[in-house]
């Protein structure tokens, strides 16, 4: 016979060990696809992997069309992404009265980050590629991931200007700045960093981003990079997938290959998101 | 006197501005430049929203001039492309759509609840500071990287020695990885609902001589409820409009089954799969997946509604 307390105290203990369980499940599902993405990708990534376009050959396959097609759609994302995200967090958090249409634009933008990727892909094709006529251009894809994020970098940069205490405000309107002053000269610097940090988190989702390129009609295969913003593309993520579908066997392999540049990516930009938070939240 | 009709009469700033802060320094006109372009770029979120619904709506009308909405709906069998006998009912890619959700759902909740509270009332602040950024990269894996680890690792790995007639292409390994996919979001969320409940709330329980486990099955889940509740519903609406693991692991089959070792389709799937092919534009085929579209936004926003209700009417309020 157990007694009551020593009862409650091994379920306590049982609970503890399920609960620690569950935690490392993500950990060991993390370390596992770690080791398959490097043990397989490593294989075939050479400096040639990256100076080659795609081949219908497995080892001739190249990722070259991919990773200048990322880095085009991705680089003129970032400024509209962080001119138009920063902006309205501004708006909304340092200007915006409390009526209803304020409510709206907030319901408005938590419902946006709950569409699914591939949906917005679909506005892309309807707004940008035929209503604009900008075609299947890097500018379209730009634009698309530029709203897809958009929700995204609005709240984060939200977060980051409420976390600004009021007393430099105060302090800032004491000296007699006007509000926009205030904004940019005070607020702006103290939240930049915690800004910065969930930008680059946004980023780093908008490069693995397939769905909504795909839908937009990025191209799948190919033999050239492009020249200027209204040139056609297709990314890293598109030509994995396109590996991925194909039959040949050692098709996996480059595919892997593809994975491991773009989990290296992540690794980058996560590293750079978690040093700025460490380094400047001491303060 | 002009003052009170300058105060009655409601110009439209006062809807985008609190008349009560002064704004403008008469002394520097570029600060007006400055709220017009604030005031645009916030109005980028409202026209996406928009833009969204004018495009569904607009090109799905083109699908349902010539098949019946409840034909849509209620058929059981989805051949869109093969002549002779095509087919237009969508229940076979909203079944494969349950199947994912379900099964992503039944292996993220417990486990993603249960992190969250091992991080909230069992591990040290150290252990959870190591913990986020490990998160934030599970969360940031790209999916179709997941696709590619479900299809190349889960199914031939581990499934096949489970279920030694699991075919290549299946539900059960898409599942898995969605499920993966989602678990750092449902953590994150639960465990910002459990830490917004008042510490005196979990010190008053503590001080009854409650265990851990007392503390966060009997005050601390109970007293966040709305907070949890409204994570799995979003999770769930993430888990809907997943594509690219269904897309590589899934298969493509649209079938009504019950049975995850098979393949199957989902909504997602069938789009990507439109729009990788040469389906002409114009043609009934390419509009069908804007009307698979235009259920698939309906799904994922009832749900994201229903989860801003479940937070706004039960949350428990603190002083």
């Amino acid at each position: 016979m157990i007694s009551l307390k020593k009862k409650r105290m091994l379920t306590d203990k049982i609970f503890k060990v399920i609960f620690l369980i569950f935690i490392s499940l993500g950990l060991v599902v993390l370390a596992a696809l770690i080791y398959d993405i490097v043990s397989k990708g490593i294989i075939m990534l050479d400096w040639e992997f990256f100076t080659r376009f795609d081949s219908r050959f497995p080892a001739k396959a190249g990722i070259k069309a991919g990773l200048f097609g990322t880095i085009y759609v991705i680089g003129l994302m970032i400024p509209i992404t962080f001119f138009v995200g920063t902006a309205t967090a501004i708006y909304l958090e340092e200007y915006a009265p409390k009526n209803k249409l304020t409510d709206l634009i907030k319901l408005n933008i938590a419902n946006l980050a709950g569409i699914p990727s591939i949906i917005y892909g679909m506005l892309g094709l309807g707004v940008f590629v035929r209503y604009l006529n900008m075609g299947r251009s890097v500018l379209a894809g730009a634009l698309t991931l530029s709203l897809l994020v958009l929700p995204v970098v609005i709240v984060s940069a939200q977060e980051a200007l409420r976390s600004v205490p009021n007393s430099l405000r105060n302090a800032s309107y004491a000296l007699g700045a006007n509000h926009w002053h205030t904004v940019y000269k005070v607020v702006l610097p103290s939240a930049l960093p915690s800004i910065l940090t969930g930008f680059i988190l946004a980023i780093s989702r908008a490069i693995g981003e397939t769905a909504p390129l795909i839908m937009m009609g990025a191209l799948t295969f190919v033999m050239f990079t492009p020249q200027g913003i209204m040139d056609s593309f297709t990314v890293i993520p598109i030509q994995i997938f396109n590996w991925t579908s194909l039959p040949k066997a050692e098709f996996e392999l480059v595919a892997a290959s593809g994975s491991l540049l773009l989990l290296i990516l992540l690794f980058i930009l996560n590293g750079l998101a978690t040093f700025i938070r460490y380094r400047y939240s001491r303060k | 006197m002009s003052d009170l009709k300058n105060k009655n009469k409601k110009s439209w700033t006062s809807l985008f501005f609190d008349p009560k802060i002064r704004y403008m320094n008469s002394k520097n006109n570029k600060n007006g430049l400055v709220n017009y372009i604030l005031i645009l770029t916030t109005l980028v979120s409202l026209i996406t929203t928009i833009g969204i619904i004018v495009i569904l709506l607009t090109d799905s009308f083109h699908f349902f001039k010539e098949i019946q909405i409840f034909d849509f709906l209620t058929g059981t069998n989805w051949n869109p492309l093969i002549e002779p006998n095509k087919s237009y009912g969508v229940l076979p890619l909203v079944a494969g759509t349950m199947m994912i959700t379900v099964g992503s759902a039944v292996i993220a909740i417990p486990v993603g609840l249960g992190s969250a509270i091992y991080l909230t009332e069992y591990s040290s602040s150290r252990f959870s500071k190591i913990i986020k950024p490990i998160m934030e990269i599970l969360a940031g894996v790209p999916t179709v990287v997941y696709g590619y680890f479900a299809l190349t690792f889960i199914t031939p790995n581990i499934l096949k020695p489970i279920f030694p007639n699991i075919q290549t292409f299946n539900a059960l390994s898409a599942s898995i990885a969605v499920g993966i996919m989602i678990l750092p979001m449902v953590i994150s969320l639960s465990e910002d609902a459990l830490n917004a409940v008042p510490e005196s709330i979990r010190q008053g329980a503590y001080a009854m001589g409650s265990t851990r486990f007392e503390v966060a099955s009997r005050v601390m889940v109970p007293s966040a409820l709305s907070g949890i509740i409204s994570s799995f519903i979003l999770a769930i609406s993430r888990a809907i409009g997943e594509t690219m693991i269904v897309a590589i692991a899934a298969g493509m089959r649209p079938q009504l089954t019950s049975s995850f070792l098979k393949p199957i389709q989902t909504m997602t799937g069938f789009i990507v799969q439109i729009s990788m092919g040469d389906t002409p534009v114009g043609s009934l085929s390419y509009y069908t997946i804007f009307a698979v579209g235009l259920l698939l936004f309906l799904m994922t926003l009832s749900l994201n509604i229903i989860s801003h209700l479940i937070l706004k009417k039960y949350r428990e309020v603190y002083q």
